[in-house]
């Protein structure tokens, strides 16, 4: 199909283009460690402290934190992808020229961000994660299923954590700044994420609510999937809705705007 | 021009390219008020996360929640104000890339000063407030016998932390030189150093203590005179007087730091790149 | 020639270069981690003098040794060899003093800021520069006249045009009283208008208060409507030094046929006047008379040769220095 390749041409281009970023991926994979190292520590005092928290052991716990310096840059977590460069069109008007193009604007997004998060994971995640893995106890499975269900739920989270971060880059067409929405994806980003900590060692309440939040498809089911915490089919059905529905949110929202721009002239 | 009358000349012009960007900044108020409250939370976050763990846990590394606020308040508050004097180095490489850099090389005044006052934005005063009250609280709850020494200390670990702190960033500023697009490796120093000191050294590993005790000396920021005022144990021996060592430290830090730029800024006129 | 009308340094410069040369060493990336290591001679032994008040053109190819050349005036690049003053003073170890004597514009980089009216600028240099309050009030008032900046003041720079922000960047570079204005392509980008602004204002700079001009440019007419004296630089080395004039007679009386060919091949047999005046691999310059029509050689040209593309010059700076090249070639032969 023509537009299959179309796609597919957009998503090359957003590898490529993230992959001419030579010394800035190396300082990333430095940081990255850097910060995994600093976490792990943390983590395992934690741990230490009180095992199983969260249904975690220690080795479970490390290798959440490589995986989520992994896939910090992937998954964009604190924002610096697509939507990015679609706040800065939109902010310019640039955008006009985007809606003339004879492909869907959210897929056309959709399909860049990924082929920055696949450079992002392979120049930016796989390094640190190798790094923790040589150096801590680390709980990765052996057996080649976990490792197949990973690469969907991976493929699901990018998904989501596009959509997530579309819909809030096209508020900018009501804001015309994107400074605090940059600083909101940031906070939820880190935050509901579980940066900071796993979300099933949040307490209580907000636990509960955390886990359920359309950001928990980013790095808590991943690795729930990757240590065989989870069922992948409820972890799949988690992420796919989700991102059909913030998808279908983005929808609503980008004809919303599109309007407005044709209204307003641009 | 003398070793003081350069620095006189490079606060003045730091004083005056900083009131632009002040100006500049005010010009989208919302923005500014946006991204003070959004620096205020994001910066609290780490916290928020050490909060977390301890609604599950008592202690960390055998430290309580107060003393780890302490630790916590030191390192933030001392980031926060290096990060607001010279927080914009980062964008240095940027600078050299599309060649504003000469621009500030034409104009009478000390390049490092202009570098530093580059970006400055007061909406970085969100994260000093964090870890000021955060560093308030800890003072009031944490359990220590306060005697002279200690409490003098911890004005003394607030402002040569930030001095620590500041020598990074103009190391940092230096290394873009010679590797412009690799600005982010600063990062792992400043952020990651903040983070680090945010936790008690017994919780990581002695190598990673020693480095940072002996090689990049970030443990004199709060570590080591911290420990003395808590009244715990260092991980590794150190001299009775280390704990009051951390101006001497700032020092000599601020002069390796100073000496990097100049070797950096002379390799930038020689090579132009 | 003005050369020596202005004497200053101790034998009759106010900019001096002696034999002045820049190398650079470059790393060329060869491969994923290969890299070659290779230098370039940006600028090679360059000599001249320029005296107090002279307005010259200093023009060439890019990547000819312009900007570096200006780097080293401006104290921003170290010279590798030679000596170099400007009005006494060596650049690369006084910046800061010399800063208060020179002013420079770089044309695609403004110095402005650019959230804020233009007069907060303005008040920038005048505190960073310390100049005395009556006579910034004094130059504002001239600068703001001449470059008819009156509206602009209050107007956040970000909104104003090209042209109107160049002859804001230029007012910035003069409040400070500077001996010398060093100027990057001031009319680039900008429309006839603001250029004919610009050079007005730039003949009245000098021609009124004696400032030194040292202008680079890609447009020929900047010069001839500015400059008595020009130097022609090219792969680091200067071609020419003189009166307009003589680059002028060069440069205008023929277009240049630029051609691209398959491949590297021997100059192409033109039919005369046309003539080949460089080659630069499978590029060939070719000079014929302005008034004739390209069309005929085209014609030949793509019969005979492998054509890949081709286009046709106007009279302008490459011009000028293709046909020195043809020149020096010609005496070189006689």
């Amino acid at each position: 199909m023509g537009s299959g390749r179309l796609y597919l041409a957009v998503a090359a281009g957003g590898f490529r283009r993230y992959a001419t970023y030579r010394a800035a991926t190396v300082a990333g994979v430095f940081t990255n460690t850097a910060f995994g190292v600093i976490l792990v520590y943390t983590y395992l005092a934690l741990w230490d402290e009180k095992p199983h928290l969260g249904g975690y052991d220690q080795a479970q716990a490390v290798t959440y934190v490589w995986l989520g310096q992994c896939l910090y840059a992937t998954l964009a977590i604190q924002g610096g992808g697509a939507e990015k460069d679609l706040m800065e069109r939109i902010r310019t008007g640039e955008i006009a020229v985007d809606l003339y193009r004879p492909a869907d604007l959210q897929l056309w997004w959709l399909a860049g961000d990924v082929g920055r998060a696949l450079f992002q994971m392979l120049g930016r995640g796989v390094v640190p994660f190798t790094f923790g893995a040589v150096f801590f106890p680390m709980a990765l499975p052996t057996s080649v299923t976990p490792w197949a269900a990973f690469v969907v739920t991976l493929l699901l989270a990018a998904v989501v954590s596009f959509a997530l971060r579309y819909l809030v880059a096209l508020s900018v067409f009501w804001l015309m700044d994107g400074m605090g929405v940059n600083q909101v994806l940031m906070i939820t980003g880190i935050f509901f994420s579980g940066m900071v900590l796993p979300l099933n060692a949040f307490p209580g309440l907000l636990g509960d609510i955390v886990r359920v939040l359309p950001w928990a498809a980013q790095i808590q089911m991943p690795a729930d999937v990757l240590m065989g915490e989870t069922d992948p089919l409820g972890a799949f059905a988690f992420q796919a809705a989700w991102a059909v529905a913030l998808l279908a949110a983005g929808r609503l929202l980008q004809s919303a705007a599109t309007r407005r721009v044709v209204v307003q002239g641009g | 021009m003398g070793e003081r009358s350069a620095l006189l000349e490079g606060l003045r012009a730091y004083r005056l390219i900083a009131g632009m960007w002040m100006r500049s900044s005010m010009t989208y108020r919302t923005s500014f008020v946006v991204t003070v409250v959004g620096n205020l939370l994001v910066t609290g976050l780490d916290f928020v996360g050490i909060l977390l763990m301890f609604s599950q846990v008592d202690s960390l590394g055998g430290w309580s929640l107060p003393e780890i606020a302490f630790l916590y308040g030191l390192s933030v508050t001392a980031f926060g104000i290096a990060d607001l004097v010279l927080g914009s180095m980062d964008v240095l490489g940027a600078r050299m890339r599309d060649g504003s850099f000469d621009i500030l090389l034409v104009r009478p005044a000390p390049v490092l000063a202009q570098v530093g006052a580059d970006r400055f934005a007061l909406r970085r005063l969100g994260r000093i407030t964090q870890g000021a009250v955060v560093l308030g609280w800890a003072l009031v709850s944490v359990d220590v016998d306060w005697s002279a020494p200690k409490a003098l200390l911890v004005p003394v670990m607030v402002v040569s932390g930030a001095a620590i702190f500041s020598a990074v960033f103009v190391a940092g500023a230096a290394f873009q030189i010679f590797a412009q697009d690799a600005a982010e490796v600063q990062n792992a120093f400043t952020y990651g150093g903040t983070t680090l000191l945010q936790y008690p050294p017994s919780v990581f590993g002695k190598d990673l203590v020693r480095g940072v005790t002996f090689m990049l000396p970030l443990a004199f920021v709060n570590w080591v005179p911290a420990a003395y005022v808590l009244g715990r144990p260092y991980p590794i021996e150190l001299p009775r007087w280390a704990v009051f060592a951390s101006p001497l430290v700032a020092v000599a830090c601020c002069v390796l730091a100073g000496m990097a730029w100049r070797v950096g800024l002379r390799s930038y006129r020689s090579t132009g790149s | 020639m003005t050369a020596l009308d202005g004497v200053d340094g101790a034998d009759g410069g106010f900019i001096e270069l002696d034999g002045v040369e820049k190398v650079f060493d470059v790393r060329k990336k060869t491969g994923f981690m290969k890299r070659e290591r290779r230098q370039v001679r940006a600028v090679d032994s360059i000599s001249f003098r320029v005296g107090r008040g002279e307005m010259v053109g200093y023009i060439g190819p890019n990547g000819a040794g312009k900007s570096t050349t200006i780097k080293m005036l401006t104290g921003i690049l170290t010279p590798s060899a030679g000596r170099l003053r400007v009005a006494g003073i060596d650049p690369s170890r006084e910046r800061t003093r010399l800063a208060h004597r020179i002013g420079v514009v770089f044309g695609q980089r403004t110095t402005l800021w650019w959230d804020l009216p233009l007069v907060d600028s303005y008040r920038l240099m005048h505190r960073m520069y310390r100049i005395p309050d009556a006579r910034y009030r004094e130059n504002l008032g001239r600068l703001v006249e001449l470059l008819d900046l009156g509206d602009l003041l209050d107007v956040p720079v970000r909104q104003l045009s090209l042209g109107q922000r160049m002859r804001g960047d230029i007012a910035a570079a003069l409040l400070h009283d500077p001996e010398v204005l060093y100027l990057d392509e001031p009319t680039i980008g900008l429309d006839v208008v603001s250029k004919s602004k610009v050079r007005e204002f730039l003949r009245e700079l000098n021609t009124e208060r004696g400032t030194t001009v040292l202008l680079t440019t890609h447009d020929l007419q900047d010069i001839e409507q500015l400059c008595k004296r020009v130097m022609v630089i090219d792969h680091g080395s200067l071609m020419y030094d003189g009166p307009l004039a003589g680059l002028h007679e060069a440069g205008e009386s023929e277009r240049t046929l630029v051609v691209d060919l398959e491949r590297e091949l021997p100059p192409i047999d033109a039919p005369a006047p046309a003539r080949v005046v460089r080659v630069d691999g499978p590029r060939q310059w070719l000079a014929f008379p302005a008034a004739q029509s390209a069309a005929p050689l085209v014609a030949r040209i793509a019969a005979e040769y492998p054509l890949v593309d081709l286009s046709v010059r106007e009279p302008d700076i490459e011009a000028v220095i293709a046909k020195m090249y043809a020149e020096q070639a010609e005496r070189a032969i006689s």
